[in-house]
């Protein structure tokens, strides 16, 4: 090609190119428009999008499984194990509930969606919704507490618990008290044995019954 | 009321409220043209602009305004404060100062000079050294540079232009925009894009010159006026914003101003050489004084809107891409042009 058709062949080419793409952005300019207005309009959210998280504190037994599954540990709960006395109701599932939950608080500012807590969940009361316009002025109010328990029903179970605790700690000495007397009894009777084992016995077993006074309390 | 008529036909109160009336058209226009570019923009690219202040955003050019005089007017420290207070004032001037010779209507010219269009020109270059003048006040790198390209591009194309307007010119024997108007009065056919008011030999023989004149023209005009493809001076992606970088409240709006009193300038010209000006394309229908103003502001209308439709199209042209087209394309096109129009107006 010469210097002169490469010439004119650059400006063919250019008003060319400029033409389609005039055509192009007319075609677009009279074609409908994407933009969804949001605030009055919202998208349809596909059916397992992950969004503000939903918790069912009434079926929660507390069994601590989704706080141990979150990634980022912004679910904190707080159990306590209730005396086999109280009924504390069933979830819709059908589960006998033995633990009381007195706080269920999940950091929706720090969790980060992704539903590992959902899953395992025995009684399936965590639930991820479709619900995106959660923004708070205040960061604390982006902690959730879900628990319904007031701090003074928090203090009755705790009352409760110490009764039974204290009862069953009774129960429990009485009944090593009459182990130990029995034992005390069996021993007395065969007089001709000495009596410096049987000494060393009794304060052994006496102190042993007192160990699983502890544990519910820790509970 | 007889005082206040009598003071109306004092000759200087004439002359003041005629010479109001482009500048109240300019910013009605400005209004206007902000909110169309904005959904003309927006829907190239299938989105929709202004949609919550008034119907469809329309009072949005308002509040736009509004924010922009509440504005706060900063001058740089180390900027030169003289000139840069002067530059915006000096753009829009240049600007408005040529609409004085701007056949709005059959009835309504604010000057009728035999020197028109030549006046015209010579007007708005007054442009380029504002720009020149904001972008060495400002004492900003990006300022200058947008400065500099916008004078370099401005005079480039200034001679491919205005041997474009010779060419018109040679066509009508006139500089006279109001007589350039009339002579392509009587609808569509006499209009110069189509070969103008002659006989149909030399018709045909302008035609095609018309139609290279009309497309050089129209793409020196939009260099002029700084906008894309050529709108390097303010560049945002290079430059920030170009000279008008470091400028601020209302001298920024009137820097917006003048950039869109401009661009319709340039369309008003196109269509007086080529488009027959305000005459109706209907011949005697529809015309008259306040029609004629209503064809001229749609004719130009609609040239402002191929400008924004090129805006949205084509990409930025680079600098030496830029000065290949003004002087290797457009210019000896013009000089060829203007030689053949010569021979053909001669036989
Ligand atoms: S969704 Fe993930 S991050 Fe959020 S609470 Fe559940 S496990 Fe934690
Ligand atoms: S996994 Fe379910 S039942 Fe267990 S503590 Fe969490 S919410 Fe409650």
């Amino acid at each position: 090609m010469t210097a002169l058709t490469i010439y004119f062949n650059d400006i063919y080419r250019a008003i060319s190119s400029a033409l389609i793409g005039m055509r192009i952005t007319i075609r677009q300019m009279v074609s409908p428009t994407v933009t969804l207005q949001y605030p009055h309009e919202k998208k349809q959210m596909p059916d397992r999008v992950r969004n503000r998280l939903y918790m069912n504190y009434d079926d929660c037994i507390g069994c601590e499984l989704c706080a141990k599954a979150c990634p980022v540990d912004c679910i904190e709960i707080e159990v306590m194990k209730a005396p086999p006395t109280e009924t504390l109701g069933e979830t819709s599932t059908g589960q006998k509930k033995r633990i009381y939950v007195t706080k269920f608080d999940i950091d929706i500012a720090k969790c980060c969606y992704c539903g590992l807590c959902v899953f395992p969940c025995p009684t399936e009361c965590l639930k991820m919704t479709d619900v995106y316009e959660f923004s708070e002025y205040d960061r604390n109010n982006l902690i959730y507490n879900f628990g319904t328990m007031s701090p003074v029903d928090v203090e009755t179970a705790k009352l409760k618990v110490k009764q039974y605790d204290e009862e069953q700690a009774a129960k429990k000495a009485a009944a090593a008290a009459q182990a130990a007397a029995a034992k005390a009894a069996a021993a007395a009777q065969p007089a001709p044995a000495p009596a410096v084992p049987d000494a060393q016995v009794t304060p052994a077993q006496s102190e042993q019954p007192k160990g699983p006074e502890t544990p519910p309390t820790q509970q | 009321m007889e005082n206040i008529l009598a003071f109306l036909n004092e000759p200087a109160v004439t002359m003041v409220l005629l010479a109001l009336i482009p500048l109240v058209f300019i910013l009605v226009y400005a209004l206007v043209t902000i909110y169309f570019e904005m959904k003309v923009a927006a829907h190239i690219q299938n989105r929709l602009a202004y949609m919550e202040t008034g119907w469809h955003g329309v009072i949005q050019p308002i509040a736009d305004m509004l924010k922009l005089l509440q504005k706060e007017d900063i001058i740089p420290t180390s900027a030169d404060k003289f000139l840069f207070i002067l530059a915006p004032y000096l753009v829009f001037i240049g600007t408005y100062a040529s609409f004085a010779v701007m056949p709005f209507s059959s009835g309504f010219i604010g000057s009728n000079i035999d020197l028109g269009i030549f006046y015209l020109v010579a007007a708005s270059s007054l442009v380029v050294v504002g720009l020149l003048m904001a972008g060495w006040a400002s004492n900003n790198k990006w300022s200058l540079f947008g400065a500099l390209r916008s004078a370099a591009q401005i005079v480039s194309y200034e001679i491919p232009g205005v041997l474009a307007i010779l060419g018109v010119v040679m066509v009508f024997g006139t500089m006279n925009m109001q007589t350039m108007t009339q002579m392509q009065d009587g609808g569509i056919q006499n209009w110069l894009i189509i070969g103008g008011n002659f006989p149909l030999g030399q018709k045909l023989a302008l035609f095609p010159f018309m139609f290279i004149l009309f497309i050089i023209y129209l793409l020196s005009s939009m260099a002029e006026v700084n906008r894309t493809p050529f709108d390097l001076p303010e560049a945002e992606s290079e430059l920030v914003q170009g000279y008008n970088t470091e400028y601020s409240g209302m001298k920024f709006a009137i820097f917006y101003l003048a950039e869109y009193a401009n661009l319709f300038l340039v369309s008003a010209i196109v269509v007086v050489m080529f488009f027959g000006g305000w005459t109706s394309p209907f011949g005697s229908f529809m015309s008259g004084t306040v029609w004629s103003a209503f064809w001229f502001v749609l004719k130009g209308m609609s040239f402002v809107f191929l400008n924004i439709w090129l805006r949205w199209t084509l990409p930025r042209l680079r600098v030496d891409q830029l000065m290949y087209v003004s002087w290797k394309v457009l210019t000896p096109f013009a000089l060829f042009c203007v030689i053949a129009i010569g021979f053909i107006m001669v036989i």
